[in-house]
């Protein structure tokens, strides 16, 4: 099932891209299984997921930990620590 | 009421505060906070980005949360994006309740809880340099202390 993927910050900035939509493997069960098969694609992307201590998550517009479940999920978000405020 | 709103326009206290003291009537208090872009270092100006849509509905979430935890008789976060000198405000959050503790700690509640749970990214502007600011652990454990109690 289509996921559309979001970049914020300098995650967007190390992509190149604010967002795509993908067609992960069946295999990619979370979040961070999803970040080695775009990395595996995309030397940009693997340059950006590099340090996984750096990245946050959101699945479905809710902050969730890099090894959350994906199952179902329709739009999955990758940025730093929130600075707000 | 709940207020939450996420602008690029330059924040209006004067109307904001009108509104949260319409919410408090005639019975009690308001307490508010506004965040400035501090002036030093050098910076030029700063950059704040959001995630439509979750954004604002994590404020919603933290507003709702004070209003239920201090009896709110209203809630206020407003909250600016995009590019704003030194000097300029960033965020604007006010709690009216019925006594000043409540406010007060509903004030303090919504500005630390902001910071950690709600997704903004600060970039600071030095002439042509550019640099993401980062996460700080001091924010982390002010809204944890909220948490805990």
């Amino acid at each position: 099932m289509a996921v559309e993927m979001l970049y914020f910050a300098w995650v967007r900035e190390a992509v190149g891209s604010g967002g795509e939509t993908i067609e992960p493997p069946a295999e990619a069960a979370t979040v961070a299984d999803l970040l080695d098969w775009l990395g595996a694609h995309s030397q940009s992307h693997a340059t950006a997921f590099a340090d996984r201590t750096r990245l946050r998550a959101a699945v479905d517009q809710r902050f969730a930990p890099l090894d959350a479940p994906i199952a179902g999920a329709r739009e999955i978000a990758i940025f730093p620590p929130v600075t707000g405020g | 009421m709940i207020r939450v709103v996420v602008q690029p326009e330059p924040i209006d206290t004067a109307a904001e505060l009108a509104l949260a003291e319409a919410d408090a009537g005639r019975a009690g208090a308001v307490a508010t906070f506004t965040g400035l872009v501090r002036v030093d270092d050098g910076v030029t100006a700063l950059e704040l980005e959001h995630y439509p849509g979750m954004t604002e509905a994590a404020l919603r979430h933290l507003a709702n949360e004070a209003a239920e935890r201090w009896a709110l008789l209203g809630a206020t976060v407003v909250h600016r994006v995009g590019r704003m000198a030194p000097g300029e405000r960033v965020v604007f959050v006010a709690a009216a309740a019925n006594h000043r503790a409540a406010a007060l700690e509903a004030c303090a509640y919504l500005i630390d809880r902001l910071k950690t749970d709600a997704p903004f990214w600060k970039r600071e502007l030095r002439g042509a340099e550019t640099r993401w600011v980062a996460a700080r652990d001091s924010d982390a454990a002010a809204s944890a202390r909220w948490l805990a109690e």
